[in-house]
């Protein structure tokens, strides 16, 4: 009796299980399903056309590194190399901008000012693309508002230029420090402070020995994350500049389209390529300092 | 203490400078045309210039079906990874995070390369056809499948977030003791305790969608954000114009989604700048 009691208990419980099991398996089959064919067969594609050259006469395809070491050559290092260098100093002055506004907002008593300057910067930081250059565009272009009225063509200002994609670059960044970063600043505890200051450290002094090297995890994947958004942008430097600041998507998107020699679709995939590999790095370094500033301000 | 606040004021103000600037200056510069004079033209002209509804209903539409998609793919499958198959959480998670990994542009390469082999290899096979099909101008499916991965690591992080804070295996297990299936207890346990996380991810594609530049002007097709990009070059003021009204929609929809959602903070993107 007890026996099959047992026996009757165990084996609905193990059945649901199971079926819970597989019922939760069939749930995720379409995704990964969708996203094998979506984004696996592009990323194949790309992978395999990095390394193929096709010849032009024969139709003949065949394996070599030469598109690799292409991109990596004369006019698409430059664009390589320019897309790091605007990428880091935007980077780096969006984070040393972001701190401080997130710090102050943070610190603001008034809670309507704090929520406005969050979602302000949740639009901001994902209003780049097209309307950002246009607003920037009609602010500091050739004929626009500031450039006319404070006559900064004479002062030799130029907006399609290294410095102005700069500035129209932080309108994005320095929101996005400020989202990535109010988390963390919120994790300091006021006894840290209080601590310090009972033990007579100056503010310098505590932001140095205190605050700063538990938020430098934070800090430093925010500047990762910043980096990577801004190496990534195309639609502002397209919709703004064309070519006259060498960048590694405008180069990508110009043999993509077949501006420039026939044959060079592959070199495009290389860079494609290239600006994953960065790209991965960029996302390595994210995710392990992610972590650890997590568990010091859980 | 006065002096910690003159500080934090100076430094709100230079960051209100800085990001009011160039918004104040748009709308002087549609508005006050050189040798016009003050004219609200640019914004009347809008609606009835060519292809700004055609490309607009593009967008909504794109957004729409990639809203449903993305829904659709992501919901079961976090809510199953919640109940009964939590070994493959790793799996989805580092699924959902791969596009951040590939950059727009680098995508449309991959995927310009593959809508390429349609008419290399396939123009004999059934394959051709649906190549031909997912391209058609009038509605591009080929850019829904895009549009529908780079929104996936902002999709999952808001539903994550979402069921993170309900119990869904005690919701689901008293719907069922009340004598509900598996799709009543989702669509009418878990969903309504989801609505915030369901909106703000629907809002997150969204915002993604009408924004998005890369993918569809290098493939070709002509949605919102491609079109004010071609409409500049004989229309600056509109275009300008255009940009002003589309920062204030999506600032609204954010504002609503907040008091609609009850939530105030919004989960931070990185994707769509390009």
């Amino acid at each position: 009796m007890t026996a099959t009691l047992t026996q009757v208990d165990a084996a609905p419980l193990a059945s649901v299980k199971r079926r819970r099991r597989v019922s939760g398996r069939l749930a995720v089959i379409p995704l990964l399903a969708f996203t094998t064919i979506a984004f696996g067969l592009p990323a194949l594609a790309m992978l395999n056309g990095a390394f193929t050259v096709k010849d032009q006469v024969t139709g003949a395809t065949s394996y070599t590194a030469d598109n690799l070491t292409t991109s990596l050559r004369g006019a698409y290092l430059t664009a390589l190399l320019g897309s790091v260098k605007l990428s880091a100093v935007s980077a780096g002055i969006a984070a040393a901008c972001g701190l401080p506004l997130a710090q102050a907002v943070v610190t603001s008593r008034f809670r309507a000012l704090r929520e406005a300057v969050l979602t302000a910067s949740g639009v901001l930081a994902n209003f780049g693309g097209v309307p950002l250059a246009f607003a920037f565009v009609a602010t500091l272009g050739n004929s626009g508002v500031l450039t006319r009225h404070l006559g900064l063509t004479d002062k030799g200002w130029d907006l399609y230029s290294f410095w102005g994609l700069v500035i129209v670059y932080l309108y994005f960044l320095i929101p996005l420090m400020v989202l990535t970063i109010t988390p963390a600043l919120e994790g300091l505890r006021v006894q840290w402070r209080e601590a310090a200051r009972n033990n007579g450290a100056t503010i310098l002094q505590y932001w140095l020995h205190v605050a700063l090297p538990v938020l430098a995890p934070s800090l430093l994947g925010g500047l990762v994350l910043l980096f990577g958004s801004a190496f990534a942008a195309y639609a502002t430097a397209a919709a703004m500049v064309g070519s006259s600041v060498p960048l590694v998507t405008l180069q990508i998107a110009d043999a993509i389209s077949g501006n420039v020699l026939v044959g060079q679709e592959n070199v495009a995939l290389a860079l494609s390529l290239d600006m994953v590999l960065i790209a991965g790095l960029v996302m390595a370094v994210y995710l392990p300092l992610q972590r650890r500033s997590a568990r010091w301000l859980a | 203490m006065a002096r910690l606040n003159l500080w934090r004021w100076a430094v709100l103000a230079c960051a209100a400078l800085y990001f009011l600037v160039p918004l104040a200056a748009s709308v002087i510069f549609t508005i006050d045309v050189p040798n016009r004079g003050v004219t609200f033209d640019a914004y009347t002209q809008i609606v009835g210039t060519d292809g700004f509804v055609s490309s607009l209903l593009l967008s909504l539409e794109l957004a729409a079906v990639t809203i449903a998609v993305v829904l659709l793919l992501m919901v079961p499958a976090t809510v199953a990874l919640r109940l009964g198959a939590p070994k493959l959480r790793p799996v989805v998670e580092v699924v959902c995070s791969l596009p951040l990994v590939v950059p727009p542009i680098a995508f449309v390469a991959g995927i310009g390369t593959v809508l390429k082999w349609g008419p290399e290899y396939l123009s004999r096979t059934p394959l051709f056809q649906t190549f031909v099909a997912i391209q058609n101008p009038s509605f591009p499916v080929v850019l829904v499948l895009a549009y529908v991965v780079m929104a996936l690591p902002f999709v999952y992080r808001a539903l994550d977030a979402g069921l993170r804070a309900i119990d869904v295996r005690t919701l689901v297990e008293a719907a069922r003791s009340c004598g509900a299936n598996w799709p009543q207890a989702l669509v009418r346990a878990v969903l309504p305790n989801l609505r915030g996380a369901l909106l703000n991810a629907s809002f997150l594609t969204l915002a993604l969608v009408l924004g998005e530049f890369t993918v569809a002007q290098l493939l070709g097709f002509q949605p919102f954000a491609v079109w004010i990009v071609n409409v500049s070059g004989s229309q600056a003021q509109l275009s300008v114009a255009v940009s002003v009204l589309s920062l204030l929609v999506t600032w609204a929809l954010l504002l609503t989604l907040a008091v609609v959602g009850g939530r105030s903070r919004t989960t931070p993107t990185a994707a769509s700048q390009e």
